[in-house]
Order: structure tokens, then C-alpha cells, then sequence
């Protein structure tokens, strides 16, 4: 609640903002909100579309080298729904008065971050088939909710992304039935990319709840609506029976079926891990920011031909009308 | 009237085998941009044309496989075959070096190849025809999308200026390859299958050179063409693109993916 000293009654915006919440209304870009709500809006919108941005890297690693046709095909497309997402998430944000163009070069200088995930490295077929299970799934699980979230713009792009991830996510559980299926060097391919993806994928949910300093305000402005371990074993709870029917083992040896909770018991992931490759220490930290970079910096001729083209030939037809 | 002559099963593979890999190899590379790409928007521009060409790809290779004369199928076309059994124009495997050479590529192919299927859509062996009218639709996209570039890049700064009429130039000498026709397109214009290649090429010079003057750039001139694709022989960047994109299933034969 935003309270200030010198005024320890809630302003007239502020009790019409707290209504909308409570009813469940939508807040939209003109309506007043509070700058926390905004700036926090700002920073998980803006780290999302990073995420989907850095999120092209690992699998495109793989588009010009996937095995068949039809893979290949998926994989290119669902790259492409990647890009697109980015584009829906920088314009949300917009809407709240950030600038694409500024929280792309705070990627590219390390002052916004993007989801830990991408990282870790892909380097076997296999780990397109566990991306698409595992990251598409967990990201499935925090993102449904988000289509109720009490930012407008936010929830409606989510409805789309949703849709789309739900199609990633199935491609890669197809990719590992597939493996699983095969020959027992593709199942092992298949179990060793489970093995590299389950704790990563375990931690995108983000630190235990009572570790999470951005979630309680995030919970009480609706703009999270299930707590980072509701969440987790909700995924936890949805990805044992998949692996089961793969024939695969999940690396983790406390995983057991709690009858009386009704949830599988999980272990705890390497924390420490977790917060080194926040702090920019995983094994592709570098690398890909760095692409990023590169990809940035390339392309800036193209961009500024494109504005001076533009401009020339916007002048000229002013001068014509003229 | 007379009923048309058909062609013979080997020709046909062959003719379109030769249009299913200028839509591969030229996919390939834009794969290759994944990620990479100078603006969102382009990434995700350059990944609809990868993916329009490896649709016409596959529907092209799956023609092909039901021409050949043991049981093969599209990944087998794609994944298993040497660089000089390949027969794609020299222009589509030259490497992507930067946006403008990449575009500068994209258009010369697209200006020619939405003329192809245009004609195409009127072969005889009514396959083709079918493939060619859904492919047309999509060329028609891609020319508008790479002239625009053309003239963008052209016509926008002096380093833009510079650099496409460096792509141009380097991409010249790959041209008079798409116009020539060699026994097998003969054969196939003479039954009405194939396409005219050489009847291409003035509407081609006309629309191409009227865009280069409105991107202020010039048409090279004096280029010693360089031909060889459709006869299996290739530049080495060829090797290197199926070094890559054939890797794993040659590394792992005989499996499902």
C-alpha cells in the first residue's frame, strides 16, 4: 500500500486503483497507478521479453543443424513465435512509458536481466526436446496465470504467448518421445538432457517463497497471483507421470508421492548454483549477451539506413504535397 | 490436338530435385540468421521466408521421392546426398556475409524466381503446376520484401550505399547461371513441364536494373558468369552448409527423429 508520512490516508487515486484490484477489474495504461506498481510492471515485463529475446540463442543453435525436415521446420517457426513474443512484450511495457530501444540497451549492458535459463548450453538434439518439455512447460505454469494478471496490456499478450508456448511445449515432449522411442543412443540423449534440464527448469520458478523479496507486493497487486512454490509444485506435479511414460529418470533422488498431500515431495536444488548464474557466472552468461551484442552492433547500419532512408523520402513527399 | 509427351520418370525426379534445392540451400542460410538478425522485426521476417522456402522444399522433395526408383523419402533427399549430387543455382549457397549481401542474394533469386513459378504454375505435370501456384503466392511476398531492402539500403546512408553495391557487384557474377538452360530444362520446355529459363531473363534485366537506378545504385557490368550448380558442381561453401545441416543424421543413419 502506498501510504506516504504526510498523508496517512489513502488519495483518491489511490482507494479508485485498490477498488479496481479488488473487484478484479483490469488497470489499464491511462489509468492512475501506483510508480512501484509501474516500475514493478516495468522491470518483469521488460526481463520476460529479454528472456524471449536471449530464449532464440539456444535453440537456434539448432536450426540450421536439426535432423529432419519436419523438426527443422518446427524449430524455425517456433524460434520465430520467440521473436514475435519479444515484439508483444517490449510493446506492453511501452505502454507503461519504457522504450524498447532503452531496455534493449540495458540488455546489452547488463543492467536488465533475463531468465537464468538460457545459460546453460544445448549441446545435443536432445536438449530441443527437453527445452520445449521442461522450460516451455515451467514457463506454461507461471505464465497461465499471468493472463489474469491486473495489467491489462500484460494479461492480453499473455493470451497469445500462452497459446503459443502451449505448442512449444508439446513439440518438445514429441521430441523426446520420439528419442525415448528410438535407438538406446537417442535414449540416452534423451536422459541426459533431462538430467541437464530438470534442476534449471526446477529453479525458474525463482527462490523459495520465503527467500522472494518481489513477491509479496507482486501477490497483493495481483500482478502474481500463485507464490513461487505453489507454483513449482504445480510443475513438479505435471512433469513426474510425463517422464514416466518417456521411461526416463528425473535426476533427483528425494522425488517421492506424498499420499497425504496429493503432491510429489521434491529436493532441494543447488541454491547456490541458482543465484551464481544470476550474478553472471552460469555457462553462457557471457556468450550470449554477447551475441546479443554483436547482433545489435551489426545491425546498425541496416537500422539507420532504414531511418535515413525514411527521412529522405518522407521529406520528399512533403516537399511533392507542397 | 495431340495428347502431350510425358516426361520420363528420371527427368522429372531430376527438374524437380533442381527446384527442391535452390529452395533448401537458400532456406539453409537464412536459418542461419536466427537470432542474429539487425532488427526484431527482421528476424522474425527472414524466418517467414525459411519457412515459405522449406515448405516448397518439402512438398518438392516429396514430389521427387515418389519419382525415385528405390523408396526414399524427403529426409533422405535432404540429409543424405553428397555436395555434387546437389543441383541448385550457385547464387542460393553463396554465404550470407552481411544484411546487405544477404538481401542482395534474396532479390536477384526472388526476381527470378517468382517469374519460374509464375510460369510454372502452367506446366503440364500437374504436381508441379499445384506446388508452383501455393509457392507463387509466397514469392510474391519475398521480392516485395527484399526490393524494399534493396532500395532501403541503397538509397539510405553512404555506408548502406556502399556496402549493397558491394553485394551487388559480388553476387553478379552468379546471375547468367539462372537464365541458362541446359538438355534437361530443354527437354522439359519442349513438353511443356518446365520453364522457359531463357525467356526469363529480359523481363528479369528490366525490372531488376529500373530498381537498382531508384536504389541510386549501378549494374555491374563486364562480369565473367559463373555457372555449375545444376551439373553437381558447386562452390565450397556448398560443402560447408551440408557439412552442418547434414551432421547428425549422417552421424546417426537409419534413425527416427
Amino acid at each position: 500500500m502506498t501510504v506516504t508520512e504526510n498523508s496517512p490516508t489513502l488519495s483518491e487515486n489511490e482507494v479508485k486503483f485498490e477498488e479496481l484490484l479488488a473487484m478484479g477489474a483490469k488497470i489499464e495504461p491511462r489509468d492512475w497507478m501506483p510508480d512501484d506498481y509501474r516500475k514493478t510492471l516495468i522491470r518483469q515485463i521488460g526481463q520476460h521479453a529479454h528472456s524471449e529475446i536471449i530464449g532464440m540463442q539456444p535453440e537456434g543453435n539448432w536450426i540450421t543443424r536439426a535432423p529432419s525436415l519436419k523438426r527443422k521446420a518446427i524449430l524455425m517457426s517456433k524460434v520465430q513465435d520467440e521473436a514475435g513474443h519479444g515484439l508483444y512484450l517490449y510493446s506492453a511495457a511501452e505502454t507503461l512509458g519504457a522504450d524498447r530501444t532503452d531496455m534493449l540497451e540495458k540488455l546489452n549492458n547488463g543492467k536488465m536481466k533475463y531468465s537464468s535459463i538460457f545459460n546453460y548450453p544445448t549441446p545435443c538434439w536432445a536438449d530441443m526436446g527437453a527445452i520445449g518439455w521442461l522450460v516451455d512447460g515451467a514457463a506454461i505454469c507461471n505464465q497461465v496465470p499471468l493472463c489474469r494478471t491486473s495489467y491489462g496490456p500484460y494479461a492480453r499478450a499473455m493470451v497469445r504467448i500462452c497459446k503459443e508456448e502451449s505448442f512449444h511445449q508439446r513439440q518438445g515432449y514429441e521430441i523426446m518421445l520420439t528419442l525415448s522411442n528410438g535407438s538406446a543412443k537417442q535414449k540416452q540423449m534423451a536422459q541426459d538432457a533431462l538430467n541437464r534440464w530438470w534442476w534449471p527448469a526446477i529453479m525458474m520458478f525463482g527462490p523459495r517463497d520465503d527467500q522472494s523479496p518481489n513477491s509479496e507486493l507482486s501477490l497483493k497487486w495481483k500482478i502474481k497471483l500463485f507464490s513461487n512454490d505453489e507454483l513449482r509444485q504445480k510443475f513438479v506435479d505435471i512433469a513426474v507421470p510425463q517422464a514416466n511414460i518417456l521411461g526416463l529418470t528425473i535426476p533427483d533422488k528425494d522425488l517421492s508421492w506424498n499420499e497425504k498431500t496429493g503432491h510429489y515431495t521434491y529436493g532441494e536444488p543447488d541454491w547456490e548454483e541458482f543465484f551464481e548464474v544470476i550474478r553472471g557466472n552460469g555457462p553462457c552468461n557471457k556468450e550470449r549477451v554477447s551475441n546479443r551484442r554483436e547482433a545489435h552492433e551489426n545491425g546498425q547500419w541496416v537500422r539507420d539506413a532504414a531511418i535515413a532512408y525514411a527521412k529522405k523520402h518522407a521529406e520528399a513527399a512533403l516537399s511533392k504535397a507542397a | 490436338m495431340s495428347t502431350p509427351l510425358a516426361p520420363t520418370k528420371n527427368d522429372l525426379y531430376a527438374y524437380t530435385l533442381r527446384q527442391a534445392d535452390n529452395s533448401m540451400v537458400l532456406c539453409q542460410r537464412l536459418c542461419q540468421w536466427a537470432a542474429r538478425g539487425p532488427e526484431l522485426e527482421e528476424d522474425i521476417g527472414l524466418t517467414n521466408i525459411g519457412l515459405d522456402l522449406i515448405g516448397q522444399a518439402r512438398s518438392l522433395y516429396q514430389y521427387s521421392a515418389s519419382l525415385f526408383d528405390r523408396p526414399v523419402d524427403e529426409n533422405d533427399l535432404a540429409f543424405l546426398r553428397d555436395p555434387h549430387e546437389w543441383s541448385n543455382l550457385l547464387l542460393v549457397e553463396q554465404p550470407n556475409g552481411d544484411f546487405a549481401d544477404t538481401i542482395a542474394r534474396q532479390y536477384c533469386y526472388d526476381a527470378w524466381h517468382l517469374p519460374f513459378l509464375e510460369q510454372l504454375t502452367a506446366s503440364n505435370d500437374t504436381t508441379l503446376a499445384a506446388i508452383a501456384a501455393k509457392s507463387v503466392k509466397e514469392a510474391r511476398y519475398h521480392v516485395r520484401h527484399s526490393s524494399m531492402w534493396v532500395k532501403r539500403l541503397g538509397d539510405g546512408t553512404e555506408v548502406s550505399h556502399r556496402r549493397m553495391q558491394d553485394a551487388i557487384t559480388a553476387v553478379w557474377p552468379f546471375i547468367a547461371e539462372m537464365f541458362i538452360a541446359d538438355e534437361l530444362d530443354q527437354r522439359m520446355l519442349e513438353i511443356d513441364v518446365g520453364v522457359d529459363l531463357r525467356a526469363l531473363q529480359s523481363a528479369w534485366e528490366s525490372q531488376v536494373s529500373a530498381l537498382l537506378a531508384n536504389a541510386t545504385l549501378s549494374k555491374p557490368i563486364d562480369v565473367k558468369a559463373i555457372v555449375g550448380g545444376r551439373q553437381g558442381q558447386h562452390t565450397e561453401h556448398l560443402d560447408d552448409l551440408l557439412l552442418e545441416m547434414q551432421a547428425l543424421p549422417r552421424s546417426m543413419p537409419n534413425h527416427q527423429w
